[in-house]
This record gives structure tokens, sequence and C-alpha cells, in this order.
């Protein structure tokens, strides 16, 4: 009997016995380490004559398969028998609580302004900002409310010094001057912020946000404010149509001015805007009054357009269905909890404003 | 201003619905604020008479008054106000009544266990003036009305506009009625003068002191002599109750309703109470009068007054003195019509804190044209109820009104307005407004009705004419898709970017206020400036936040008393620095109370600490772009936060500007605030200290690179001296090799047994690997001492064998 047959007859029936994981092992070593049984068979090939050398060598090839086949079967058995008696004791409560997680929110107004943004970005507007505190000027004389007018007794103002030089900007509009003074026209911006009234009742906060308008081209008429503003709204409460109505009203920084009516109903106690017979003030705006055009060194023969001003905790009021305006700087959590968004729930064109 | 429909036919004839009215006048920018409808609930409210009152038996404040309300039974009443006498003649309100004010329908009730029926009403419960104090007090007059309804019939609803403040001319019913009109909202009634027989002169002189920042430009007067003045007769009587006005004696309900008809303010004196004519002129520092309001007024330096030889009568244009007002006993009266200019009125009002329909209407512009008519208006209806004589019309004058004449082009309104309308209808629309037109080559020259303060140049034109031919007319161009400027800038992309990042590790967003409670403000305000508010809405919002902890402290502590424990909030938004503009920063900044873990079967137990903090402000920054490597970090931070417990985080090694602080709240804040929790940690990171790449992110993607070549991980535990902080090691560490070595991490530190006092024990782990070649135990081996060497020459750390 030739050595190769002698090995398969010998681990044939050793492998037939009860073996365990480690007994394997060491077989398969005995068999196919670096000197082991078969690996060392290997090494004769070289001696055998041509003749020969090649029927030693198949047959070696084969008991080789066949062990190792063998082998491998055996150890497979055994960890399939080893995992499933493991899997028999690790049994777990899966109702149990997972670990516990918190979610952020970002505030309604704070999105309500990306919505803005991001709605006013598809044509063409871009961001500025400006600072809370403003000097009078800014706030008032250059937007064409010069001393001693009576518009000025609209806005219950916040000031920083007894001469009233310096307050706390009564709206966005001085955002206006800062970005005409410091640029050239054409001029396309909104300017989102905190503004700030001496005034605090159910219906009013010291603080609240507005967001400002602004075009000024060669040729932009009340045409192109009604259209944007139409746009906007639509936009904004994601409605395909929107009832609206401009108002003739007076503000000294615009002329011609507006004040813009929205049409809605209320259906089972919630607010429907668009439809209805009832109207809602939303915002004022108007063409940029020449006089504010010249303090800006904007010479208005060439230059025209308008501005908008729009009180957006109102907005995000509107939509979101929220009731009391002093609850936005309350800071309760379950409030914030409630009418907060998820982080990354970004308004964008293409996901939509809201889910 | 009030109106109604009946008073305002006296000026426009028209076919119309008052459902039209309503709706015609918002159109033409006069937004009507309310409608109140007074016809037919009023009448329930009756003229009545205390007979007897007793004291309440249970309450001292009221009384139980028996009050004749014209029927065979008297009423009971129990009333609070402290003129409820026994002959009082006022105002009676049945159970069942809508009492105007408050819009609640009466019932008979029991008031601390009495019954009753019904109420006496002040005049401020039925939007008459605001005087709340005491029911309303009628005169001996009405002793034969008791039982009849106070209220006229009227089949008119009381139309209250909001008028804007460039308008007027529109506080006045026929400004209004002309308005409407020139929109097609029917026609306009020319006022018909009533001929009076002006005989005698008027001798009492009247003089205007020339002096710098005379604020009263025309004085028109007359005198009547030998009235008699009395109760108005009923059509005047209803005329100013139906617009919610309360009837006083006729000379005064006269010059009332020449006030409200056609805006103009009059004031009538008793003549006879005048030393010697009038002076118009400016206050002297410190001069007092009693003004028809009952109070003293003390005046400061040039104020208009107008005054006699004995000294002030009244404040020019704003209110009159109880000096030399009419009675009903008054016989001779002077009744003035005067200009006023609309500063020195606004100033003179604003520094007493006085606010009258005469200075509401001054300060907004008279017209200077109607000195004359508003006195022959006024005079003819006196001598008409109140007989006498009326003098001729003195007017002195130190200025005279020069006309407005505006060139106008005729195209320049479809340029700002988007749309056309014809020439013709231009000029009706002029014309029918009060302007005179004189058709020129190019243009209209056109001149400005005197009424008309608010029109001075082109753009008021346009903005008259598309006023009245409608707004719906503009059509609406839709905007174009087009962008050629980015949306945000690069600050605003980081803004937003840093605001959601926060958000996204479990912070709940806040806006608070951008001023803060003062006493809070100082625990956090360091070395900075205190901005005071001047007029705070409260004490407690009295000062500009210096940081935004001050408000967010506050409402930490009161979601704890909530009963929320685990709980983290933040803020994006400014901090102040001065009260200059732009002297603010932008922080975001966040505050964590109590415990990472509570009550969970699955994980251990403990409070937030510092750590979680850094992780979030880290992972923050990593995330918007900045390399943590890079980070250097130490323990200077100001004094609210705990001073062994708190970092501050620079963006690298250069230590330009604090990009972060975070820790643990000074203990000392906590005790004074009273906030109980078991841990509070907060951070702020600020905005403008964060460098802007200029390198977009896709010049910052790239190059990408990594080695497949085996890698290395080797663990050293050094001792060292306590205050030598880990960060030292890790900088040590990577400037061994920075090609070979790829991550250093701590994974213990530990002191006690087996350390020397003073001395710490240190492990980290490093990976070692090339991009090079696999490196081999000999290689490593190098790598591993060079370490070992660098650390303890560096550190003066020792390896633990």
């Amino acid at each position: 009997m030739s050595d190769l047959k002698k090995i398969r007859d010998e681990f044939t029936s050793k492998l037939k016995g009860k073996l365990d994981l480690a007994e394997l092992n060491q077989i398969k070593s005995d068999l196919f380490g670096k000197n082991g049984l078969v690996s060392s068979q290997f090494k004769k090939i070289g001696n055998f004559d041509v003749s020969e050398r090649k029927k030693f060598a198949s047959d070696l090839n084969i008991i080789k398969d066949e062990l190792h086949d063998l082998i491998n079967l055996k150890i497979n058995q055994i960890e399939k028998a080893n995992i499933n008696e493991k899997l028999e004791k690790e049994k777990i409560d899966v109702t149990l609580p997972e670990r516990s997680f918190v979610r952020g929110k970002i505030h309604p107004v704070s999105q309500t302004i990306d919505e803005i943004s991001s709605i006013f970005s598809e044509i063409g507007f871009s961001v500025e900002e400006g600072p809370d505190v403003e000097n009078e000027y800014n706030n008032f004389t250059a937007l064409n409310t010069p001393d001693n007018h009576p518009a000025r007794d609209m806005h219950d103002t916040f000031y920083l010094d007894e001469k009233k030089e310096r307050l706390l900007r009564t709206h966005t509009s001085p955002v206006q001057i800062r970005t005409m003074l410091k640029d050239k026209p054409p001029f396309k911006i909104i300017a989102p912020g905190r503004t700030y009234r001496s005034d605090s009742d159910q219906t009013h906060s010291p603080m609240f946000h507005q967001v400002e308008g602004l075009h000024i081209d060669k040729n932009i008429n009340m045409g192109h404010l009604k259209g944007c503003l139409n746009y906007f709204i639509k936009e904004f409460f994601e409605v395909k149509k929107i009832k609206m109505r401009f108002r003739p009203s007076h503000f000294p920084f615009t002329e011609p001015s507006a004040e813009v009516d929205i049409g809605y109903e209320i259906k089972d106690g919630k607010i429907i805007i668009g439809e209805g017979d009832k109207w809602l003030e939303i915002l004022g705006c108007g063409m940029v009054h020449p006089n504010v055009l010249k303090n800006v060194k904007v010479d208005p023969t060439k230059f025209q357009g308008y501005a908008f001003g729009i009180g957006i905790d109102r907005l995000a009021m509107l939509k979101y269905g929220i009731n009391d305006l002093r609850a936005f700087f309350d800071c309760d959590y379950r409030w914030l909890n409630h009418f907060g968004f998820d982080p990354l729930d970004v308004p964008t064109n293409y996901r939509g404003l809201s889910r | 201003m009030k109106i109604t429909f009946d008073w305002l036919k006296d000026h426009l004839k028209t076919n119309l619905k008052e459902k039209n009215l309503l709706e015609q006048l918002t159109n033409i920018g006069l937004e009507v604020e309310s409608v109140e409808s007074l016809s037919s609930d009023n009448q329930l409210f009756k003229v009545a008479k205390i007979i007897k009152t007793e004291k309440h038996p249970n309450a001292d404040r009221l009384k139980v008054c028996d009050v004749n309300v014209g029927e065979k039974e008297l009423k009971k009443v129990v009333c609070g106000a402290t003129n409820a006498n026994e002959g009082l003649i006022t105002i009676y309100a049945p159970p069942g009544a809508i009492i105007p004010k408050t819009n609640t329908k009466l019932e008979i009730a029991k008031i601390r266990g009495v019954t009753s029926y019904g109420m006496l009403c002040s005049e401020s419960e039925l939007n008459l003036s605001d005087e709340s104090d005491g029911i309303t007090e009628l005169s001996k007059k009405y002793e034969k009305n008791i039982g009849k309804s106070y209220f006229s019939k009227s089949k008119s609803n009381l139309i209250d506009l909001s008028i804007t403040p460039n308008r007027p001319d529109c506080l006045g019913v026929k400004g209004i009625a002309r308005d409407l009109a020139a929109s097609g909202f029917g026609r306009l009634i020319a006022s018909k003068e009533k001929k009076i027989k002006l005989k005698s002169k008027q001798n009492l002189k009247v003089k205007i002191n020339k002096e710098k920042g005379q604020g009263c430009s025309a004085f028109g007067s007359c005198l009547i002599k030998n009235v008699k003045n009395t109760e108005s007769p009923q059509w005047l009587k209803d005329k100013l109750i139906s617009v919610g006005q309360k009837p006083i004696s006729a000379i005064v309900d006269i010059t009332n309703y020449v006030m409200l008809d056609i805006n103009r303010p009059l004031h009538a004196y008793d003549a006879d109470k005048i030393e010697k004519g009038i002076i118009v002129r400016n206050s002297k520092s410190g001069e007092e009068f009693t003004a028809l309001d009952n109070k003293i007024y003390k005046l400061e330096k040039g104020m208009c007054v107008i005054s006699d030889n004995k000294g002030v009568l009244g404040l020019g244009g704003i209110i009159g003195g109880t000096r030399s007002g009419t009675e009903f006993d008054t016989k001779n009266i002077l009744l003035e019509s005067a200009y006023f200019d609309p500063r020195s009125i606004r100033n003179t009002a604003k520094k007493l804190n006085l606010d009258t329909d005469a200075k509401f209407r001054f300060e907004r512009g008279i017209d200077p044209l109607s000195i004359e008519t508003g006195l022959k208006k006024a005079a003819s209806l006196i001598q008409e109820i109140c007989g006498g004589e009326v003098s001729k019309i003195d007017i002195q004058k130190i200025e005279s009104y020069k006309t407005k004449i505006i060139n106008f082009d005729v195209n320049s309104f479809e340029n700002i307005v988007g749309f056309k309308i014809s020439e013709k209808e231009i000029q009706r629309i002029l014309t029918d407004l009060g302007f005179i037109i004189k058709k020129e080559k190019n243009s209209l020259k056109l001149i400005v009705p005197s009424w008309r303060p608010d029109i001075s140049q082109q753009i008021d034109i346009i903005e008259e004419l598309v006023r009245i031919s409608g707004y719906d007319k503009i059509k609406t161009i839709d905007p174009i898709k087009d962008r050629s400027k980015s949306t945000l800038t690069q600050t605003q992309r980081l803004f937003h970017f840093l605001q959601r990042a926060i958000a996204s590790k479990g912070y709940l967003e806040t806006i608070t206020w951008s001023f803060t409670d003062q006493s809070y403000n100082n625990h956090f305000r360091e070395a900075g400036k205190e901005i005071k508010i001047v007029n705070p809405i409260s004490s407690e919002l009295g000062v500009l936040r210096n940081s935004i902890f001050s408000n967010l402290i506050m409402y930490m502590s009161k979601n704890l008393d909530r009963g929320f424990k685990d709980l983290s909030i933040f803020e994006i938004g400014p901090v102040f620095t001065g009260s200059k503009p732009g002297e603010q920063k932008t922080v975001v900044c966040g505050l964590s109370a109590g415990k990472k873990s509570r009550l969970s079967w699955i994980d251990k137990e403990r409070n937030i600490d510092l750590f979680d903090a850094k992780r979030d402000v880290v992972q923050t920054l990593n995330e918007a772009g900045y390399n943590s490597d890079q980070f250097f970090i130490d323990s200077q931070t100001p004094n609210y936060y705990h001073p062994g417990k708190s970092g501050r985080i620079f963006l690298d090694h250069k230590k330009d500007k604090v990009a972060a602080y975070f820790g643990e709240i000074h203990p000392n804040i906590l005790k004074k605030i009273d906030i109980k929790t078991e841990n509070l940690i907060g951070f702020e990171i600020f905005l403008e200290n964060l460098k802007l790449s200029r390198k977009t992110l896709k010049d910052q993607k790239l190059k990408f690179s990594v080695s497949d070549f085996q890698k290395s991980e080797r663990d050293f535990a050094f001792v060292v001296n306590k205050d030598v902080e880990a960060q030292e090691f890790i900088s040590v560490i990577s400037n061994v090799s920075p090609n070979l070595i790829s991550n250093i991490k701590v994974f213990d530190v530990y002191e006690g047994e087996n350390i020397p006092d003073n001395q710490k024990s240190i492990a980290i782990s490093i990976t070692i690997q090339s991009s090079e070649k696999t490196l081999n135990d000999k290689d490593l081996e190098k790598i591993n001492n060079s370490i070992i060497e660098a650390v303890e020459n560096k550190t003066g750390a020792k390896i633990r064998s």
C-alpha cells in the first residue's frame, strides 16, 4: 500500500470518531501544517520519474482535497452547533427602552426666516443685515420721517441716551439706508432681523421680528411690487391661489404706499389662508420715496423701486397656528418642543419649505 | 376719526348704500377700523334720576340707589361711584342692554347679596369719553327727559376711520366727502355760506408778537355780544352724540361741530374775562395756568401761549384755560380761529404730555385759508342759537400763506404705477380733489389746495391719482426666477450652519429678548460696559445684554421650576459691547442642566459635565469645517465659569481670537440665582472670531490619499506631574513623526495608589502607519523609542514599565 493510501485510510477512520474543535484543528495541522503528512508528500513529487510524477501528483491532490473537505465539514458542523447552542441562551427583551436620546429643535422664527430667505432667493434677492442699535438718522430721518413728524408717534421707541440719538431700531427699514449707502444700485435685498418697540401686551412684544424687502432698479414699478408679494405669499403659505388686496396707506418712506390684506376664513376653528371673505392685514409696502433715495445719494430720476416690511412672528403664527405672540420669547420647554422644527428640516426649494 | 353716513350726506349727494361706502373708504386709503351699530341697542339707555341712596349693607364702597327711570316704580341699582348722590341726573342701563365699552350684556345680578336691576353708567362705559371716574352727570335741564332715551334715534352706524397722519383734511367730514366724490362715490355738495350781518368793529386788540420761534402765524377773531348760552338744539346734540361726543353747551358744541365738520378748530373765550386784549407770545419759563382739563400746567420757555395782561389764557391750538372759559352765563364771547405751526404744537404737547382734539389736528396741519370760513360758520350758528351781534372779522398775520405749485409730468404716472390713465381722467380727479390746473406744453401746472400740507412734489400727485383710480388696477407682473448674486454671505451661511449643528446635538433653540435684568446681566458682564435703556418696559428689562447667559439661565431656572430636570437650550444672537451701532457680537450660547442619563436600566447614571459641552462645541466646529487637531485649548475663562472646570478654544496655536468657551457655570452664581440642578454647563461660540476659509468645499475636497499598508497600535503609560496637560502630550507625540503617527488617543488618566503624590499616570494609544511600506519590527521599535524619548525630555514624564 502506498503511503498516500495509508494516510487516507488512517485519517478517514480517525475523522469518523467524535472530535472537538481543538482535536480537529490538531489533525488539520498534522496533515497540512508546514511539515504535515500531506504537505511533506508534496515535496516528494520531484523524486519521481517523469512517467510516474503525473499520477502521483494527481493522487496526492485528490487525497488532499478529500481530507481537507472532511475536516472543514466537521469544523462547520461543530461551529454551527456551538452558535445554535449560544442562540438558545441569548434571548433579550427587546421591548425594553432604547438608550435615551434628546431631540434638539429650531425655533419657529428661525425656521420661518429660513423659509422666507429660500423663497426670495429664487427670485434673486440676497440677505442683508444691520445692527440692532441704530442712530436716530438711519431709523427715522433718512427714511423721510423728520423729527416732530407725527408718524414717529406710531413707533414707541426705546432710547439709549437722553438726547435720543441712539435707539433700538423700530423696524428693519434702516437696513435699506445702510445697504444703499454702502453699494451702488441696482439693489435687490431682504433684511430679516430683530426689531423693538416699547409696547407690551397680549398682542405686542417689546421685541419682534421683521423682514424688509428692497428692490431698486431702472424700471421697477408697482406692478413688480404686486407680483413679488403675490409670489411670496403663495409660496410661503404653500397654496396655489391667494386672495390679496392692496389698500392705499401712508408710510413716510414710501409713496405711493399700501397695506396688503390676504383673504382667509375660519374652518373648524382653524384659520385657512387664501380663501374666504375675511381680510387679514399682513404687511406694509410701497414705492421708495424720492426723498429717501436722495438721502442715500441714489438719483430718483434714474432709479426707482419698491420696499416692503413684513412681521415674521405674525407669519409664523398664521402658518403654524400659534396663538400667543409672547410665548415665542418665553422659552417654555414644552412650547419649544411642540412648535420647534427638527434641525434636519432645512427649508429648500427642491424638498419643499415644510413637511 | 368717527363719522356717520348721515353726517357725510351733509356734504355728499349719493344713492349708494353704507356697505358700498365702507368698501370705498378703505379703497381710497381711509381705512375703516370698526363699525358700531348704535341705533338698535342704545335706545335702551335712559335718562334717570337718583332719588335716594343707602349704604350697601355688606360693602363699604357700594351704595344702593333708588332710581327714577320714568316708570311707576323706582329701580334698585347697586352703584360704586362716589358721585352717585341723591338728586343726580345720570344715564341708566336696564338689564338686557349691551354696554358699548365692554360689549357685555347686562343681567339682573346680586351684588354682595343685594339685587341690582341694571346699572348707572360712566361716560367711558358708554364710549362718550375716557372719563371713568364716577357716573355720567347730566345737567338739570335733562330733568324733563327722565325716562326718555338718552341717545336719539339714528339710522346711521358709527364708522371709525383710521386716518393716516398725512391727511389732516380728512379729520373733517367734508374732507372725507371730497375724497369720496373724487373717487366716483357721489357728488360733493358745495358749502353754502350763510350770510350774517357783521356790524360792529372787533374792538378787542389782538397782537401776535414777532419773536423767534413764534408758533402762531395768523390769528382771526370776532366778538359776539349779548349771547345767551344755552343747551344745544336737539339736531346739534344728536349730531355730536352720533359720533360719540358729549354735548356741553351751545357755544362749545358749535365750536366742536365746526371742527368735526370742516376740520377747523376754534376756541371761544368769555370776552369779559380777557384783560385788555389778546397777546400771542412765547411763554416765559415757569409761567402757570389752569387748563380746561382742570390741571395746572407749568410752562417752559418758548411755548406758544394766548395771553392777556394778567397772564396765560391758554396754550394756542392745544387747550384753553379755565379763567376765560365760556359758561352758561357768558354774555360776550371772543371767537378764535388761528393757524399754529405743527412743529411748535407738537413740541409743546409732547413736553406737557397733553393730547387734545385740537392738538391732534394742528400738529398735522390745518388749512391756513380756513380761518375766515370757520369763524363765519360758527358765528352764524351761534347767532342762530344764542342770539347776539357779531362783529367784523379781525385777522392778524405775521406770515402769509404761499400757494404751492407743482409741475406735473403726465407720463410719470405710468412709469411709477405701471398702468395708464388718460390725461382727461387725471385732470378730472385732480379737479375734484381741489387742485387748480393750468395746462402747459409738456406738463400740467397744478396749484395745490391749501388743505393739503402733504402734497409738495410730483410723487404726491401720482399717489393721489393711483389712490383715487384704485389699487386694483395695478397689474401683477410676475417675478423672474433669476439669481445673479448668492443669497447668503459666507458669515450668514456659517450662522445658519452653527444654529442647526447645535440644535442637532439635542439643544432646543430659544429666542430671548436683547435686553435683560441688570442684576442677572451683572453676573456675566465682566469688564463690559453696562448699556442702559432710557425708557425700559420695566426695571427688570433695563439693560442690553452683555451675554446671552443672563437670559438663558433665567429661563432655564423657570423650566426647572416647571419640573423638567435634564434640559439643553441655546440661543444664537447678539450681545452688546457698547451703545453705538455695530458694537455687538453674534454668539452661540448653550446651557445644559441636570444629568446626561437618569433612571436608566442600561446606562450608568451620571451628571452632565463639561466634556459633554466640549464635545458639542468641538464637534460643531469640526462639522463647520475647522480641524479639531489644530485646536489649542487652555483654561483661561471669564469669571462666570468655574475656574477649574472650564476652558477656552482657539482654532490654532497662534491663539488669535477665542473661538469658544465651555465649562461649568460658577457655583457662586448658581447660589445667588438659587437654581437647583445637579450641574449647570454652558458654552459660548463667537461667530465673528471664526476665521472664514478662503477655500470652498469643492477645493478642499480635491485630494484623497489613504495608506493601505499595515498599521500598528502601541500603548504607552507615562507618569508625570499633575499639572502637565494631555494636550501637551499629544502635541509632543504628534511632532515625533507626523508622517507615521496617524492617531493618538488618551484612554486612561489615573491618580492615587502606586503613583507618587502630585503625579498622575496617563495612558495613550498611538496608531502608527506608513504611506510607503509595511513597517517591520525594527522600524516600529525605533519609533517607540523616539516617542518615549521625546515625551520624557519635553514633559518630564517617565514611562511606566
